[in-house]
């Protein structure tokens, strides 16, 4: 893992290797918070902002942290993070704020975010971390967006908030689907992406999902 | 790489100041602009119940503030008497944290709503035009199916029939109950009567649809698949509006204007 090129870092995690359809991690948040596009998108940018400025300062100390308690440090660091995040929120766009509610707070326990940290921010240089956590936070948010598109257009009839199908509610014709709105459907969504992922990029059926990889990396002694 | 226990102290120590500085910089430093955005979402509330605004409505901050001061005067009442409390700042003041604060507080008489403590103090609000008193604006809460629904209610100046309503926060079922922040079926409430002949609050959300104001004046048509959201909705509007709730207030109201 430690001879990437910028390029592989910034693209890879957006198809190849995409946090959420691939690793399956981040999935709590994926389901909370795509009832409606615009929440979907300011999560993804505070997911994909701690994401990179998690990585930026843990691969600066990373000759430095102690090992014994580089996952307390990295914890610190991150939790740190995501509360300047949700203050900033709070005090710029407090509308969506408020519908995110505990979900900004909950990107500290966002399996991607202390993921990249721990394999790949603790043994790569800054500006490479920088974009492998931009990429990591991308990915989530491909997938993010995707899923709240869907959710948004068949649930409530409309595309950020802009009414593209009249609901029977409004005096339209179109009668929303109402499971689209609760959480099993962003379940049945991040299925068929991953479904779809897979189809089209076959090589990522046989991978027999990622502990594996992870368990090879450590076995060899990269990961500690 | 093996560290001392000392350097892993030190190291933990200096991380923790760093980070703790780090978040307290931006509480502080952002607390004026958190606060801000607080109060003008309730004015925006607020608004938006008295007809000022419309539902959703997107205006620019400075219209908001300025429609709120030209238009609606906050007020800090007793609950218990009704009278007006002139020693609470009304634009500090937060009746939800009140409610949750046992020295401000008293236990709530059993009621429907699930409303377990009432505030000693509560905030209303008269929207004015021209002068003129044109609307009643009271806060509301109270369970639905899955959790508490908060919003407010607006009486017009005959203390007796309905202005708006509104739910700003509830956890009800998308669809279903959530249909309680639809502006069509908010539409249903102005023009109906919030108390009967006798003056007992008997607006209600009905099983199925109501008739017209004049036939049916007492009843809102009932939110389809959401029989508890709506008998939720029916019970916190009438304990709000009953003796243990604005009874008082709404009663000195009535005395003082002759209505």
């Amino acid at each position: 893992m430690a001879d990437v090129t910028n390029r592989e870092a910034l693209i890879d995690p957006l198809f190849n290797n995409n946090p959420i359809a691939l690793q399956v991690l981040g999935i709590c948040s994926a389901l909370a918070v795509t009832t409606k596009m615009s929440t979907a998108l300011v999560m993804c940018a505070a997911v994909t902002a701690v994401t990179a400025l998690s990585n930026v300062s843990i691969s600066l100390l990373r000759n430095r942290i102690p090992n014994s308690i580089r996952i307390i440090v990295q914890l610190t660091i991150i939790a740190s993070l995501v509360i300047v995040t949700d203050q900033v929120l709070k005090a710029f766009v407090y509308d969506i704020a408020k519908d995110l509610s505990v979900f900004v707070g909950l990107i500290i326990t966002n399996c991607i975010v202390m993921g990249r940290a721990e394999a790949f921010a603790m043994q790569n240089r800054p500006g490479i971390s920088f974009i492998d956590g931009l990429a990591n936070g991308l990915g989530y948010s491909v997938v993010l967006m995707a899923v709240a598109f869907f959710r948004e257009l068949i649930g409530s009839g409309s595309v950020f908030g802009v009414t593209i199908l009249q609901t029977v509610n409004q005096g339209g014709w179109y009668v929303p689907n109402g499971l689209m709105l609760l959480a099993p459907a962003a379940f049945f969504l991040i299925g068929c992406f991953i479904w779809a992922v897979r189809t089209w990029k076959p090589e990522q059926i046989e991978e027999e999902f990622h502990i594996g990889a992870l368990l090879k990396l450590s076995n060899e002694g990269h990961l500690r | 790489m093996q560290h001392s226990s000392g350097y892993i102290v030190g190291f933990a120590v200096a991380i923790c100041l760093v980070c703790a500085l780090v978040v307290a910089g931006s509480a502080v430093g952002l607390k004026d602009r958190q606060d801000a955005n607080i109060l003008l979402d309730r004015q925006k509330k607020v608004l938006t119940v008295a007809g000022l605004m419309k539902d959703g409505a997107s205006l620019p901050r400075e219209e908001i503030v300025e429609t709120f001061e030209s238009s609606i005067l906050q007020k800090v009442i007793d609950l218990k008497t009704g009278t007006l409390n002139a020693e609470i700042d009304a634009s500090g003041f937060d009746q939800q944290k009140a409610a949750k604060n046992p020295e401000t507080s008293f236990v709530a008489p059993d009621n429907l709503s699930k409303v377990r403590r009432l505030p000693n103090n509560a905030l209303v609000f008269d929207v004015i035009e021209d002068g003129k008193l044109k609307a009643l604006i009271l806060p509301i809460e109270g369970y639905g199916l899955w959790g508490t629904l908060y919003g407010y209610i607006a009486l017009a100046p005959d203390a007796r029939t309905i202005v708006g309503i509104t739910f700003y926060s509830h956890k009800e079922t998308p669809g279903l109950g959530g249909e309680v922040d639809n502006p069509r079926w908010k539409a249903r409430w102005p023009g109906r009567l919030a108390f009967d002949d006798r003056g007992k609050p008997a607006i209600g959300v009905k099983k199925g649809l109501a008739g017209s104001i004049a036939d049916d004046p007492y009843n809102v048509d009932g939110l389809s698949g959401a029989t508890i959201t709506s008998r939720g909705v029916t019970a916190l509007v009438r304990f709000w509006l009953g003796e243990n709730g604005f009874g008082p207030y709404l009663a000195s109201y009535r005395a003082k204007a002759g209505v």
